[in-house]
């Protein structure tokens, strides 16, 4: 299903967050959101789920504004892995994944053969088959990112929106779900921190700072050295991988140039750039 | 080697996606909360009926359990010979039929009342803390009750349960107005904007207690310390209606309140409308506490601990633990009632003073089993 995010505007506290973004996502392909700590990834994210109201503009999937579906049918459109979570009460594994079939039942229901055998394939899926009978409290940050992740795709809905869905999780497991992300058939909206596993799992990467998209396109047109400068004050160097060929960053220091820099010892650091200058 | 490779055959992706599930281990939470709510069910409405049998034949008036029964059966079907052949005296089908019976009855609605509510208050304000007067609703009737008694007229049982009543009306639409902005109810705001009403009120309980006649005062902490000695069967009316309202509202939502455990966000993104779902079991639980409230007073304990014993036994799913509590409430007090009024008869213990001194220990028991730390309340 395709995602089409049209001049969007969104607060936070009264503050503007996000202004104007427009980006489509076509069916079945997965759209890399980068930028820095509070550039308005996950603000992004919470108004394409429908968590939050954009101030501005609207989103469609397959051409219907979400503003025009209730809950229920939202939830059955998309699944959305975050961040947070309660802890007050505690819930079995099992439990935390049906709770992706809420949307597809009704009533007091129990949960049907049909729901649990769907929790049981998203478990193993995400190699978490053996956690089944564990407590969600119990388990550690990387079991649990892959439990949500399970959950979100046991809702079985066209469009996934992750919210950095790799935190905690070791590199084998960050590469295995990213490897799962690319290989369903659904569209997907995914906020990263990784530069090179961005580039290496998104069929698109859209870069946002300060709130607007500043870059959108195929890893290989945005991710490059000057856009990595000027967006998150870093310097790199772009080598090709010795076996694969791939773009691949390395980086080097913090741009001395950075606006928000606050330690003034920072800005004494020489870049690679002032070193190797004749 | 890949990832893949390192995790067990059965999680390998897609390796088991055709396979029958594995069933779940005898010792999984899941199975065992399974299996002790298909025990505790029956053993709990076994447990509730007994004790409903044994409250209606004991007492000063001689009734065996046998004639207890014949009596409360002859009242619900007309024509049963042994009414009318002179075997059973009018002061017995009195004392059956007009007090024993309606007072067992009322404490079980209290007590399944009570527990429900607070089971719901739980969720919603994400607390584990919260019980059905934290919302300031017993004060409010506190409130409503001492005021009718100090400066009403006549002082009927009724006029103080209807005060009470419009007294936690009140308390609840004043909590549910400040606790609301920009049409939404912040849990920490609904607890704070509760604890500091219920203050309120109960100051102004404190200083119509003490400025009153000295006559009012046995009244007044008769009413705080909660009773349902003076239970009729037309007093069962409005708690048994809101226990079955609220009971049902319950179910149907039994679902969305396990997504609500996990959080707000995550809740809303699985299709629930949490603005709705909090503000809508708030005031069913608070006019459910009301309706009880007001005809049997403050009775503590047992909305703050029933649900807690019920997630401790049965898990935290509401399908599962809901029934359990609202059975084990009624239960429990129930049981409490009759031992209030048997154990120093002929005088009578407060409700109140003996559901905290039977249920803490037990409670305080159970809290430090192992089997709490593993549904998160002992952390």
């Amino acid at each position: 299903m395709r995602v089409d995010i049209e001049n969007i505007g969104a607060h936070r506290g009264g503050r503007p967050v996000i202004t104007d973004v427009s980006v489509s996502v076509p069916s079945g392909t997965v759209l890399g959101l980068l930028g820095p700590n509070g550039s308005g990834k996950s603000t992004l994210l919470r108004v394409v789920s429908g968590l939050a109201a954009p101030s501005a503009g609207r989103v469609r999937f397959g051409g219907t504004d979400i503003a025009t579906l209730n809950r229920r049918k939202l939830a059955q459109h998309v699944a959305v892995m975050a961040q947070e979570h309660s802890e007050e009460f505690e819930i079995p594994v099992l439990d935390m994944v049906l709770l992706g079939r809420i949307p597809h039942g009704r009533g007091y229901g129990r949960d049907s053969d049909r729901d649990i055998a769907v929790a049981r394939q998203a478990l193993a899926r995400v190699g978490a088959a053996h956690l089944v009978d564990r407590s969600f409290s119990a388990l550690s940050g990387g079991e649990r990112q892959r439990v949500l992740f399970a959950r979100a795709l046991a809702q079985d809905t066209p469009v996934l929106v992750l919210d950095e869905p790799t935190n905690h999780l070791d590199i084998a497991h960050q590469l295995e779900l990213l490897d799962l992300v690319k290989a369903t058939d659904r569209t997907v909206l995914i906020a990263l921190h990784d530069l090179n596993l961005a580039a290496r799992s998104c069929d698109a990467i859209g870069v946002l700072a300060e709130g607007r998209l500043l870059s959108h396109g195929t890893p290989d047109e945005v991710l490059h050295t000057d856009l990595i400068r000027s967006v998150f004050g870093v310097e790199s160097t772009a080598v090709a991988h010795p076996r694969s060929g791939r773009q691949h960053f390395l980086f080097d220091a913090r741009s001395p140039s950075r606006s928000d820099s606050h330690d003034p010892a920072d800005q004494s650091i020489p870049t690679q750039e002032e070193i190797t200058a004749p | 080697m890949t990832s893949l490779e390192r995790l067990p055959p059965d999680a390998r992706p897609g390796a088991s996606a055709s396979a029958d599930p594995p069933a779940a281990p005898a010792g999984s939470p899941r199975r065992r909360g399974a299996l002790a709510v298909r025990i505790l069910v029956p053993t709990l409405t076994l447990v509730l009926l007994t004790v409903l049998l044994l409250s209606t034949s004991i007492g000063t008036i001689a009734v065996s359990p046998a004639d207890a029964l014949r009596i409360v059966i002859g009242h619900l079907v007309p024509g049963m010979p042994w009414m009318s052949d002179g075997s059973l005296t009018t002061v017995q089908d009195n004392a059956v039929w007009q007090f024993r019976l309606p007072r067992a009855l009322l404490a079980a609605t209290t007590g399944a009342a009570l527990a429900l509510a607070g089971a719901l208050m739980q969720a919603v304000v994400h607390n584990s803390l919260a019980e059905p007067y934290i919302l300031g609703v017993s004060a409010g009737a506190g409130v409503g009750a001492v005021s009718f008694i100090v400066l009403g007229v006549g002082v009927s049982t009724l006029g103080v349960g209807t005060s009470a009543f419009l007294g936690a009306l009140v308390a609840t639409a004043a909590v549910y107005v400040l606790a609301r902005k920009n049409g939404r109810i912040a849990p920490q705001r609904l607890i704070l904007a509760g604890v500091a009403l219920g203050s309120l009120f109960s100051a102004v309980t404190s200083y119509l207690t003490i400025t009153t006649d000295a006559q009012n005062v046995f009244s007044i902490m008769f009413f705080l310390l909660g009773s349902v000695s003076a239970a009729t069967m037309g007093h069962l009316a409005l708690p048994v209606a809101a226990l079955l309202a609220v009971g049902l509202y319950a179910a149907f939502r039994a679902r969305a309140l396990n997504a609500l455990l996990v959080g707000d966000d995550a809740a809303a993104s699985l299709g629930v409308n949490v603005d709705r779902l909090r503000s809508g079991t708030l005031v069913a639980a608070a006019l459910l506490t009301g309706s009880v409230v007001a005809v049997s007073g403050g009775i503590g304990f047992v909305g703050l601990v029933l649900p807690h014993i019920a997630r401790i036994v049965v898990g935290s799913d509401h399908r599962r633990m809901l029934p359990v509590a609202l059975l084990g409430g009624a239960a429990f007090l129930a049981t409490c009632d009759l031992l209030a009024r048997t154990l120093a008869a002929p005088a009578e213990i407060p409700l109140g003073v003996l559901t905290a001194l039977v249920g803490a220990p037990f409670f305080l028991w159970l809290l430090r089993r192992d089997r709490a730390e593993s549904v998160g309340v002992g952390r």
